[in-house]
Parts: C-alpha cells; structure tokens; sequence
C-alpha cells in the first residue's frame, strides 16, 4: 500500500512537473513564438489563452502585441526657407511579424534604436524640403489676423500663405517613407506625429522681435485711427454748427424781410390815400427829430413863416 | 474547511465539464481533481494537513475579491480576456487560472500640459523630459510664438481597450495631446489663440477624441480646458501696449463726440433763438406799420375835411416845437442882400444870447 502510494505521488509529481514546463500562458497584450532549439516552430501564437509545447525542447519567447510608442530624440533642422527649428516627434508602432521581429531585432532596445535610425532621417529629410509654414499649420484655414492693417505688405505676408501641404500631409509622407524600411524588422508604422516645433534660441529671439515690432505698428495704427476718428468728429461738428448757425441766420433773415415786406405794403396801402399829405407830415417829423441846437436857423422875412413877422397886411 | 472543500470542488468539476464541452481539441489543465481525490482518500498526517490547509487558504482567498463603487474588474483566464465583474463582492477561480486587473472606469484623470500643480512628485515622471519647458510654448499659424498651458480630463471608458490595446496610455495620451494642442493652435492666428480659448478647447478636444479612438486606448476624454494662453513674457508688453492703444482710440473718439454733443445742442438752442427773435422783429415790425397806418389813416380822414387850415395847424405846431430848440436864429429881411458877410458862423454862438430874448418874444 506504502508503495503504491509513493509510486503514485512520483508519478504524480512528474505529470504535474511535465505540465507545469509544457503549458505557457498568452496574455491579451502579447504573442509568442516558439522555438525549438533555436529554430522557429509554427506559426506564431498570437490568441490569448493557455497553450502548450513540448517541454524542455521547446522555447516560448514573447513579444507585446499592442500599440507601442517610439519617442524621437527633438533635434535642430533647418526649413527651407531656412529657419532653424527644433522639432520633437513621436511615433506608434506594433509588431506584426513576431518571427521577423524575433529573427532580426528580438528585443526592444533594439527595436526602438531602429525605428531611430529610420524615422530620424525621414523626418529631417520632409521638414528640410518645406517651409516652416507647411510644418506648422494643417488646412488653409483662414485666420483673423491683424492683415487689414498691413496694406503696405513687404513681399509675401506669411498669414496669407497658402498652404500646399499642410502638417497632416508631411506627417503621412514621413510615414509612408519610413514604413517599407520597416517591414523587414516585422514593425508596423500605425503613425508618426510631431509633438512640438519650436523656434531654436536665437530665431526666437529674432521672432520675438519681429511680434514686438508688429505690435508697436499695430498700436501706432489704432492711435492714429483714434486722432482720424476724433478729427472727423470735430469736423463733423464744426460743420453741423456751421450748418445750424447759417440756416438760423437765413430763417431769420427771411422772417425779417416778409416782415417788412408787410409793413412795406401796410404802409404803401395807408399813405398811397394821399402822398403829399404824407410827405408833408413826415417831414414835420422828421424835422423835430433832426433839428437841435447845434442847428443854426435863418430865415428870410419873405418866407412863408415869417411873412407876419414884417407886418401883417398880408392878411 | 469540509464546507469550502466541497464548495470548491464542485465548482472545480463545473469548470471541467465547461472546459471538455468547448471541444474535445482542448487540452485538459492541470488535473487538479485527480489530486484532490486522491488527498482525500488518504488519511494524513498532521504535516500534510497543515500544507493543505494552507493551501485552500491561499487558493480560497483569491476566489473572491471586491470591486469598488468606481471600479469594475477586467477578468483574465489564463491570460486570456474573460469577463468584466461589476462593482460588489465577485468570485472567480483561484490565481493562476484566472486574474483579476481593476480599473477604474468612473474616475475622472487629469493631465496638465505647460504648467504644473504643486503636489510632491506626483509629475517627476515628467520632470526629467528635457523638453517639458517648452510643453506650453508652440507656434501658431502666423509663425508667431504663444504661451498655451492646458489641462486634459479624460476617464477610461473601455477597460478592455485600455489595458490590452496600447502598451502605455498615459504616455500616448500625453504626446497626443500634445501634438493636437499644437495643430489645432498652428492653424489660429496668434489673435485667435489669445481670444478664443473655448473655441480651440472644444476643436482640441474633438481631434484628441478622434485620436484617442483611433488608437483604441479605450479613453474618453471628457474636457480640455485652456488655461490663461498668452504670448511670450519679451513679447507682453507690446501685446499690453495694442490693448491700451485700443483703449486710447475709443477715448479720443469719446471724447471728441462728447464735444460734438456739448457744441450741437446749444448751438441748435441759439439758433432757435435766433429765429424767435426774427419773429419778434416781424411782429414788431408789422404791429409798428399798422399802427403807423391806423394813425395815419386816422389823421388823413379829418385833414382831407379841412385841409388848408389842418396843413397849416400842422406846420406851425412843428415850427412850435422845432424852432425853440434850434441854437443861433437869425432873421433877415427880405431885402437885404449879401447877409453872408454878416455872418461868422464860427462865432454865431456868441452872439446867440443877444438874439434869444429878441427872437423869444418874437416867436410867441
């Protein structure tokens, strides 16, 4: 019974062992490829779950499965219209030959230093070949700019540059160059993207000029439309006063002359009745109203006042 | 211990009998049964006891687990995806076969782009990117340099996606947003980054989305918000001087129509006046000539009665008036010829007072 006992428990211990070095597990984020001896065997296990080899012969060497990611190293490039700039990009990739990948990289460090190798240049090469405009927008999407200020534009202003490619294009040519370099390593390029572009230092600097002069214009420009705005008003108002004063003028005036015009006529009615008797009786007052002291009167005694004053047999 | 045995092995043989119906290509796991059959039928030591015991112990705590109220658990079967467990007590079979990742799908993350939030070194990760000064400093469309910092919230909202897909989420997410960030300024003018956060948030927000999809990171992302986007500190005090010159313009133009509105009125007000006062004129002037010709009118009816005696009642009232009030008289007779001589009319009024008495008693 002892014996059966221990028999059974070696046995035991040596299925458990055998199952143990045969069966692996594939995680939902890897695949696995088997070697036997260091030859490959099979296709590549790429489903999730457990599996089985044969022990001890067989190897299983796992690579991930999902999305990766390759960080570039950021670097100067100059653009065509030779600008200095700093660029960062970064790409995704996946392994989708785990044998090719296993038989010529293996590894991730490995890996990464080839897509370096390969997208560096890819990179460099798309950037150096446009302006920088290109690399930094992506539709011709227009912009509000200060650009009704700018009438006197020098040459080509850069917001009304039209956009050939735009940064979407540049990034999908990148890819597309850089992913049959990659197909002999098993490496999928899902994309490549530019995480930043920057000026280098000293454009930046020289670029933080040029915003500070385009400001200064800019406010210079709502100054001086401020003064035209406000002289336009003032004339405006010296106008309207102008306007006002001369049109009461001319009410006036025409209001003074139908009035005397009226008079005229009341006049000309009343006296027309008998002229001489008028004339006669407006010269009396107009005599009182001129005649003062400072007059000197003579009279003759042959006039008709003072035709008593000699003698009175006149009458 | 009989109870949890038991328990045990009937799950165990369920799981058995689901494995074997999947299909007769699947391998048997590890025949765990067999094993157990066989510690039961022998009676044990106390040694083995004890590692037995010790070992559902092992095996019984990790058959349940909780989940959190945030939470679910993504379930692994030998690595393989099996199912997701709400959130509450939940069972499974034991470690080895089955694994539990908990994710925490209500939780809402954040990720801050070109600035940083003291809390120790929650960020150190970041820190030691050499770039991560210029996270917030990118280009935009008119080639001019802005200051854009902004924050990503986002929640997993498929744990699945999320923990199989991308090796790296927040990794992804962060130079994703970053790169978004950027194409989505680099085709706004400077203008446009400064004053229209929220637009350029929710056009971010959408491309990230999209991004995030695409990748299949299993993310939402539930906001993006700008903060304070500026332009570089060299370049402020310019961008301050366009906004005071703006503030300048509409003052002179206030001003000058404030004058405009203190001089217009007024000025209507004299004209008006003006005008009254022409209508006052004419008044005045009509009223006068009626009433010069009532008068006239008047004395003209009773003259045209008598008109040689009024005529001449008329003229010597004038003369009575007119004569005493004139200086120098001098009365010539008719006769006497070249009086000029006679007269220096220079010195006439010397001589006034002499002819006064005379001609005052004359004239009367």
């Amino acid at each position: 019974m002892n014996k059966v006992k221990g028999i059974a428990a070696v046995v035991l211990a040596g299925v458990m062992f055998v199952l143990l070095t045969s069966a692996y597990i594939v995680d939902e984020t890897e695949q696995v490829v088997i070697t036997q001896f260091g030859r490959v065997v099979g296709e590549p296990v790429v489903s999730p779950g457990l599996n089985f080899k044969v022990p001890f012969i067989q190897k299983a060497t796992y690579f991930p499965k999902n999305l990766q990611e390759w960080d570039g190293d950021p670097g100067q490039v100059p653009t065509r219209d030779k600008t200095f700039i700093w660029v960062d990009t970064f790409a995704r990739w996946k392994i989708v030959d785990p044998v090719k990948y296993f038989q010529t990289v293996n590894n991730m460090v490995t890996a990464l230093g080839r897509l370096d190798d390969i997208i560096d240049p890819a990179v460099r090469n798309f950037l150096t070949s446009f302006r920088l405009v290109e690399s930094v927008r992506n539709s011709d999407r227009p912009m509000d700019t200060f650009e009704e200020f700018s009438d006197e534009s020098e040459g080509l202003q850069e917001s009304q540059y039209r956009i050939k490619v735009g940064r979407s294009e540049i990034t999908r040519r990148i890819m597309v160059q850089a992913q049959p370099k990659l197909e002999p390593f098993g490496i999928e390029l899902v994309d490549v993207k530019i995480k930043r572009i920057n000026y280098v230092e000293k454009v930046r600097d020289a670029v933080y000029g040029r915003m500070i002069a385009e400001r200064r214009q800019i406010a210079e420009k709502y100054r001086a439309e401020g003064k035209g705005e406000a002289s336009n008003i003032q004339g405006d108002k010296e106008k309207e006063l102008q306007l006002i004063r001369s049109e009461a003028y001319r009410k006036a005036e025409e209001i003074k002359g139908e009035a005397d015009a009226k008079a005229t006529q009341i006049y000309a009615l009343a006296y027309g009745a008998d002229p001489e008797f008028y004339s006669f009786l407006k010269t009396m007052d107009v005599y009182r109203t001129v005649l003062d002291k400072s007059g000197t009167l003579v009279l003759s005694t042959d006039s008709e006042f003072m035709k008593y004053f000699k003698s009175s047999k006149g009458l | 211990m009989n109870w949890d045995w038991d328990k045990l092995r009937e799950k165990q043989e369920q799981y058995e009998q689901k494995r074997s119906g999947g299909g007769p290509g699947v391998p048997r796991p590890p025949q765990i049964d067999e094993l157990l059959n066989r510690f039961k039928n022998f009676k044990f030591p106390g040694g083995i006891l004890l590692i037995v015991v010790l070992f559902f112990l092992f095996f019984g705590s990790s058959i349940f687990f909780t989940v959190g109220i945030d939470e679910v658990g993504v379930i692994q079967r030998f690595g393989k995806y099996s199912r997701i467990s709400q959130p509450g007590l939940n069972f499974k079979l034991p470690a080895g076969v089955e694994n539990v990742t908990k994710v925490k799908i209500k939780r809402v993350y954040k990720e801050e782009f070109g600035f940083e939030t003291v809390k120790g070194y929650d960020n150190a990760r970041f820190s030691n990117d050499n770039t991560d000064t210029g996270a917030a400093l990118m280009l935009t469309g008119d080639l001019n340099v802005a200051v854009v910092p902004w924050i990503v919230q986002y929640r997993i909202s498929d744990p699945y996606n999320y923990l199989f897909k991308v090796e790296d989420v927040r990794s992804i997410l962060r130079d994703m947003a970053e790169a978004t960030m950027r194409t989505v300024v680099g085709d706004r003018s400077i203008n446009e980054v400064i004053s229209k956060r929220e637009e350029i948030a929710v056009a971010a927000r959408k491309r990230l989305q999209d991004e995030m999809i695409q990748a299949e990171t299993g993310i939402h992302i539930v906001t993006i918000e700008m903060k304070k986007t500026n332009v570089p500190e060299p370049v402020q005090p310019s961008f301050n001087e366009v906004n005071e010159a703006v503030q300048e313009k509409e003052q002179m133009i206030y001003k000058a129509r404030e004058g405009y509105n203190k001089a217009i009125p007024a000025a209507r007000g004299e004209a008006l006046r003006l005008v009254k006062d022409a209508e006052g004129f004419a008044l005045d002037r009509v009223n006068r000539a009626l009433g010069d010709a009532a008068r006239f009118t008047s004395v003209y009816k009773e003259y045209a009665k008598a008109k040689d005696v009024t005529e001449k009642r008329l003229y010597l009232e004038a003369m009575g008036d007119i004569l005493p009030r004139l200086g120098a008289k001098f009365i010539i007779d008719a006769d006497q010829k070249n009086v000029l001589p006679l007269l220096n009319m220079d010195t006439t009024r010397s001589i006034v007072p002499a002819i006064k008495s005379l001609q005052e008693g004359g004239v009367k």
